[in-house]
């Protein structure tokens, strides 16, 4: 038989299926659109407001009641040194659990992975118990655990209550058995033979994990990476509970501190300072969209 | 080198993968560990390599008992199944690795990793990533590795399982030359039994974690020992069927409802220490059609109906209805049998084997 004769079965039948894929198409995309809209009205809000003196639903009023009044004092706060300050503490909670969690997670993950010791069963349902109560839960018991590092000398001023060090120390814990979880599922997936090779190769167990086994891994890696930043570069609880003052504040906390209960909130700041925190995250997605859809799509690319 | 393992076994919490395993292997043979998947070979060859630890026996090489020493010292290379190769890394980077851990020199590794190369035929391949090789490239890529740090043993689980048919044949060659070439001491895991007749000095056959048999593959072949062994190897495989042995008028008969066969005395007087039914093995290859020309001597005869024919190129393979018993036979395509013909078959009865159904042992060669 040859290939003419086959192809008219292969194709469909008649021109019927292809406008029901295209009607198909059509609603998957009506649907969608339809889904983020109020999403995006958000945001185009929140960038109306940043450069308004005033807004009445999405349009910008000038004093009259007339659409304008555009300003840009919304943004005076950029020359104020204690926003830039709790920018800096917002990075450094999250490069400081991008850092922790990566390590401990990658460590922690192979050894569950591939590794027989004592109590290992036990870890692995704990960690996944943990993971269901939520941090709201366990404040007052973390606060009472800061106190008691924070009496600890000289270390004790850098991860204890009210400084940068322990709420990054809180948010790596809270995030730690996720991402033990996530690594665990990568190496699970990577074959024995390849372990067992780099061993009779002449390979260490430790120098298995770091030259063979962490490059196979590495788009997980990257992912949890961008989990954990995001998470920690919007951390809002866990810093507003365990620090005082504008001194250790981060974004999210710098934010909160600008709603004053007493006199009138300039809401057009808030949404200006809102912004402000979202730029770095947004050209980090910017640079790392493909990065992204790589790993969601289905984890390692290649073999 | 040469490799002794003494009562070897190997279990996890009550599950057995390896039991009892005893044998020797000389210096520059190269020895098949055959058996169906889960018959503990891949389970004894990585306690070899020193990757699993043995429950309880001991792995000696030249002599030395190196239970304790780990796989990186022990100087053996492993090819695997599914290539095993480190895919971050180039062909070089592949072949390289045990030289660079070992802290070679710069350019010695790079002139041995060529020279390795070169001999696989993969020389000019070296700058390739592992992902942009086919299936039979990555195979020498990782033969070459176990190569290049020059090992006293070659351990290989499977390593064709995943090519075609026709780059397993030419690999097969090319495996069993270099093996003998360079006379390095090897293990070559495989469930294909042709593949461990064709390569292998002696061939260790197992089932269910036990040791069925280790012999030269003709002794396998002519004077199997069991009748897993005997069922096992060769391709098609054996038939079997249960008899009964009795002596009349000096001669010995072996029968069933379909079958009156006569016996040579010397087979048959083996078995005649068993009461009740045995069971009998008949290759394929040793029954023929009766030719026209020159009938068969009475009982030497089998009659039957053809019921599956397989053309398989040269012969025909066909399933022959036995009054009821199935029985596969290897005829000369020009023969031409069709399905429905009524056939007279020859039985090569000095070929016959028997074993015991009880104990599934061989009554001839105990």
């Amino acid at each position: 038989m040859t290939a003419t004769e086959i192809a008219p079965q292969l194709q469909p039948a008649g021109p019927l299926p292809k406008t029901r894929e295209k009607i198909g198409r059509r609603f998957a995309y009506g649907f969608l659109i339809l889904s983020i809209t109020p999403i995006l009205i958000g945001y185009t809000w929140l960038v109306v407001a940043t450069i308004s003196t005033r807004t009445e639903g999405l349009l910008p009023r000038n004093a009259e009641g007339g659409i304008g009044g555009f300003t840009l004092r919304n943004w005076d706060f950029v020359t104020d040194s204690a926003i830039w300050n709790a920018m800096l503490n917002s990075l450094l909670i999250a490069v400081a659990m991008v850092i922790g969690v990566g390590i401990a997670s990658t460590a922690g993950g192979y050894a569950l992975s591939r590794m027989k010791f004592a109590g290992r069963k036990t870890f692995l349902s704990m960690t996944l118990v943990l993971h269901a109560f939520k941090a709201e839960m366990l404040l007052i018991a973390i606060f009472f655990v800061l106190r008691f590092l924070g009496d600890i000398p000289i270390i004790g001023n850098y991860i204890g209550f009210n400084s940068v060090g322990g709420v990054a120390l809180v948010m790596v814990a809270l995030e730690l058995p996720l991402g033990i979880w996530l690594m665990k599922g990568f190496f699970d997936n990577l074959p024995w033979d390849m372990e067992r090779a780099a061993l009779i190769d002449g390979a260490s167990r430790f120098r298995v994990w770091w030259q063979i086994m962490l490059p196979q891994v590495r788009p997980g890696l990257a992912a949890l990476s961008l989990f954990t930043f995001i998470a920690g570069w919007n951390a809002y609880l866990v810093p507003f509970t365990f620090t005082i003052g504008t001194k250790v504040a981060n974004m999210p906390v710098f934010l909160n501190q600008l709603i004053s209960d007493t006199a009138p909130t300039n809401w057009n700041q808030v949404a200006a300072v809102g912004m402000f925190q979202m730029i770095p995250l947004l050209i980090f997605f910017i640079f790392t969209q493909e990065l992204l859809l790589n790993i969601y799509a289905g984890g390692s690319k290649g073999t | 080198m040469k490799v002794e393992l003494e009562n070897l076994s190997k279990s996890w919490d009550g599950v057995v993968g390896a039991e009892d395993i005893t044998l020797d292997i000389a210096d520059g043979d190269l020895v098949a560990f055959l058996g169906p998947s889960g018959c503990g070979k891949t389970t004894t060859l990585l306690m070899v390599a020193g990757i699993y630890k043995p429950t309880e026996g001991t792995i000696s090489f030249d002599g030395r008992v190196v239970n304790e020493v780990a796989p990186k010292d022990r100087g053996v290379g492993m090819v695997f199944q599914s290539y095993a190769l480190y895919p971050h890394m180039t062909v070089f980077g592949n072949i390289s690795y045990p030289l660079r851990l070992q802290k070679l020199d710069k350019g010695d590794i790079k002139q041995r990793v060529q020279q390795v190369a070169d001999m696989m035929g993969i020389g000019d391949l070296l700058d390739r990533k592992i992902a942009q090789l086919s299936g039979g490239q990555q195979q020498r890529v990782s033969l070459g590795r176990a190569l290049v740090k020059e090992p006293q043993l070659l351990l290989f689980d499977e390593p064709l399982s995943n090519l075609d048919a026709r780059l397993r044949l030419t690999m097969r060659g090319e495996i069993k030359r270099l093996q003998k070439d360079l006379g390095i001491t090897s293990i070559y895991v495989t469930h294909d039994q042709v593949e461990a007749m064709t390569m292998a000095d002696r061939i260790a056959v197992m089932s269910k974690g036990v040791l069925q048999a280790y012999d030269v593959p003709e002794a396998l072949y002519d004077r199997p020992k069991t009748l897993f062994v005997a069922g096992f190897v060769g391709n098609p495989p054996m038939n079997f069927f249960d008899v009964e042995i009795r002596r009349t008028n000096g001669e010995f008969r072996a029968r069933s409802e379909a079958i009156d066969l006569i016996l040579p005395r010397d087979r048959a007087e083996k078995a005649s220490t068993v009461k009740g039914k045995v069971t009998m093995g008949l290759r394929p290859e040793d029954v023929d059609l009766v030719a026209d020309s020159s009938p068969a001597a009475a009982g030497l005869t089998l009659m039957g109906v053809a019921d599956v024919v397989e053309p398989l190129g040269r012969e025909d393979l066909v399933g022959v209805n036995i009054g009821g018993v199935e029985m596969r036979v290897l005829v000369d395509k020009t023969r031409g049998v069709v399905i429905g013909d009524n056939i007279e078959l020859t039985i090569d009865t000095t070929k016959i084997q028997l074993f015991d159904p009880e104990t599934e042992q061989s009554l001839l060669w105990a």
